[in-house]
């Protein structure tokens, strides 16, 4: 890694640090903030280096004004940030909205807390709906990447900003508490914002004589005219589904029973994987990278050759409901989680999966699948053809 | 006038033998706007865009319109704009101030969504010294939701949402933003005035030249709050709306300059 010459020289960086200076290699012209744990790291890193780097920094009254910054900066064509925790994201919610209609790209940055209200500053995974169910108002997406180290907290700023101004189209870094907090590794790759430069004709930069005045607004009185620009906001979305989902398969060729999980608690399964591989157990993982776009057609194609599935997550079982989705029945699924902050053990994720060995080794395929029916309401018919 | 006689009449042939001595600015689009007859909302889009046009800076201007009656300003304002949440106008001009630093920002905004939903967007945005012109409506009605109080609505005063008349126990008192906010060392200049007379108008044209002077030599944040009135909220006709907001909103809020050049005008 150390001699390539497309990297920089190995830090020694926290998460959020990481992710703040790779804000600024982006080429980020903007950040709008207001102080939480356990992201704070990322406006203070930001304070001190940003500015004398061509980037305005500024700690803002609220994060409702924050995201409101957002807008106008992205909005007059410039790569514009903030980053937030839980509480302060749910604050974010109407402006996000505003963004996603008016199709602004700009980056918001999760480090998720424990919830719900005031909750816990300890990591969780609690916002998994909010971030990729809409969270505001409306019909809406935000494009969703979910690091699981310090180096990704750093390599999807690069990732979320070019996708933005690809799609116009508002980015979410969810990751939690404890990779903002966690030291690792990181390099940074060599990137030159001028040459991930796009064209934005609709930015108001000033009306030319040469071209009509620019508006960005997400307000459409008339029902046909918003209908419109809903079929197009859809449009883009199947687009992003179709080309950007990103996952990562782990010892998925011979798994009869297949982990999912991202972010923090990926790691943790991928622990929990190898204990269990040695003691002769047959397990994969799938960690989803993009959670909008969710990657259902992995799940599809790994659902005929899987026995079970186990969602692990750090909230009460979110994700989970996208990938039962994803199996339609064709597997049994289970969940397992911690909430509160508390982050889940290897060893707690090993015991699970041991567990639901010894239980599908005494279960037929016949049973399992039709356990997994009662479960998730299925019709018999749609898994008749596994059987 | 002979409706019949006016329709076979072309424009030109109207306009023959006469003067001409005023015509559209570029800077405003050629279209009917939406606003009640009497209102002052069309004659403070009028003068805001005159002077856009007269200083030549049509390229480098930027506005922000609000949520309110003038939600729909970008359809009439000739300039490139962005649509704000309410209340958030003055945070979205303060991104693309930020950002284009060397432009013209400006936002126009209502009472509602100034001085209610939008006050901590408002004073901390003055308090920065943002080096934006925020131009405040203040007809103390909610208009665009029919008739609601607002924060500037005088005490007695009769909304849809007071039918007794503002009282001071379950609604508090008229909130004199434009005050507070004259307080504020980030503010440069700060003015009252009405667009209700051709007087009132010449000033507030002269106040909208000033805080774009003052923009361009990036002294601060400049308020410029306009006095006007509902004639559709008030539930009066355009004539006596005017005599009724001089009788009882000027002594509440008196017309005048509250900060010049940095120093409040009383001391």
């Amino acid at each position: 890694m150390n001699t390539n010459k497309n990297m920089s020289e190995v830090k020694l960086m926290k998460g959020n640090e990481a992710l703040a200076e790779a804000a600024i290699r982006a080429g980020c012209k903007g950040y709008f903030g207001y102080p939480i744990t356990p992201q704070s790291e990322i406006i203070e890193y930001l304070a001190e280096v940003g500015r004398e780097r061509g980037m305005v920094v500024m700690q803002v009254e609220s994060e409702v004004a924050a995201i409101n910054m957002v807008y106008g900066a992205a909005g007059a064509g410039a790569r514009a940030m903030t980053s937030s925790s839980s509480p302060g994201i749910s604050l974010m919610q109407e402006g996000l909205s505003y963004i996603a209609c008016a199709e602004l790209p700009c980056l918001v940055v999760n480090i998720n807390r424990g919830g719900p209200g005031l909750g816990t500053i300890q990591p969780s995974q609690g916002d998994y709906f909010q971030a990729v169910k809409g969270g505001g108002h409306g019909d809406y997406h935000l494009i969703v990447l979910a690091p699981a180290s310090v180096q990704e907290m750093a390599d999807f700023v690069f990732d979320a900003f070019d996708l933005a101004d690809k799609y116009r189209n508002p980015v979410m870094i969810l990751a939690d508490g404890a990779l903002g907090q966690m030291m690792e590794k990181v390099q940074f790759k060599k990137y030159n914002p001028e040459e991930h430069k796009v064209d934005k004709l609709w930015a108001t930069t000033g009306k030319e004589k040469s071209r009509e005045r620019n508006v960005i607004t997400s307000l459409f009185i008339q029902p046909e005219k918003m209908e419109q620009v809903n079929l197009h906001l859809m449009k883009k979305y199947k687009e992003i589904e179709k080309k950007e989902v990103r996952y990562e398969l782990l010892e998925t060729d011979d798994a009869e029973i297949l982990l999912v999980a991202y972010g923090l608690s990926a790691r943790i399964c991928h622990r929990a994987m190898e204990l269990a591989r040695e003691q002769g157990v047959r397990v994969g993982m799938l960690r989803p990278i993009t959670l909008y776009p969710f990657p259902y057609n992995a799940l599809r194609s790994l659902r005929d050759n899987i026995k079970a599935a186990l969602v692990v997550e750090m909230n009460a079982g979110q994700m989970v409901e996208d990938v039962r989705l994803g199996i339609e029945g064709k597997a049994h699924v289970e969940f397992f989680g911690r909430m509160g902050g508390i982050i889940p053990s290897p060893e707690e994720v090993f015991e699970k999966i041991m567990k639901l060995d010894a239980r599908l080794s005494n279960m037929t395929l016949k049973d399992i699948i039709t356990s997994e029916i009662r479960h998730s309401h299925v019709s018999y018919r749609s898994v008749r053809k596994k059987l | 006038m002979n409706e019949i006689l006016t329709s076979a009449m072309n424009t030109a042939e109207i306009l023959d033998g006469m003067e001409c001595v005023w015509e559209k600015p570029e800077t405003l689009v050629d279209v009917k706007m939406h606003y009640c007859p009497g209102c002052g909302h069309g004659v403070a889009h009028k003068v805001l865009m005159e002077v856009v046009e007269e200083l030549g800076v049509q390229n480098e201007t930027i506005g922000v319109a609000p949520v309110g009656c003038s939600v729909f300003a970008y359809n009439y304002m000739n300039v490139d704009m962005q649509e704000a949440a309410h209340g958030r106008a003055a945070a979205v001009a303060t991104g693309i101030k930020r950002m284009l630093p060397d432009k013209y920002v400006y936002s126009y905004q209502g009472d509602g969504d100034l001085a209610a939903i939008g006050t901590a967007e408002t004073m901390h945005a003055a308090n920065r010294g943002e080096n934006i012109l925020v131009i405040f409506i203040n007809n103390a009605i909610y208009g665009m939701t029919g008739g609601q109080m607002a924060p500037t609505t005088l005490l007695g005063m009769k909304t849809s949402t007071t039918p007794f008349g503002r009282d001071t126990e379950s609604q508090g008192f008229p909130f004199k933003i434009t005050d507070l906010i004259a307080q504020l060392p980030g503010a440069y200049y700060v003015t009252r005035q009405a667009v209700h007379t051709p007087n009132g108008v010449r000033k507030f044209k002269k106040a909208v030249q000033t805080a774009f002077q003052h923009q361009k030599e990036k002294k601060g944040y400049c308020l410029i709050e306009v006095v006007s009135n509902c004639p559709s909220g008030w539930k009066m006709t355009p004539v006596v709306s005017n005599k009724w907001m001089e009788e009882n909103m000027f002594p509440v809020y008196p017309l005048g300059d509250l900060k010049l050049n940095g120093k409040l005008v009383n001391d």
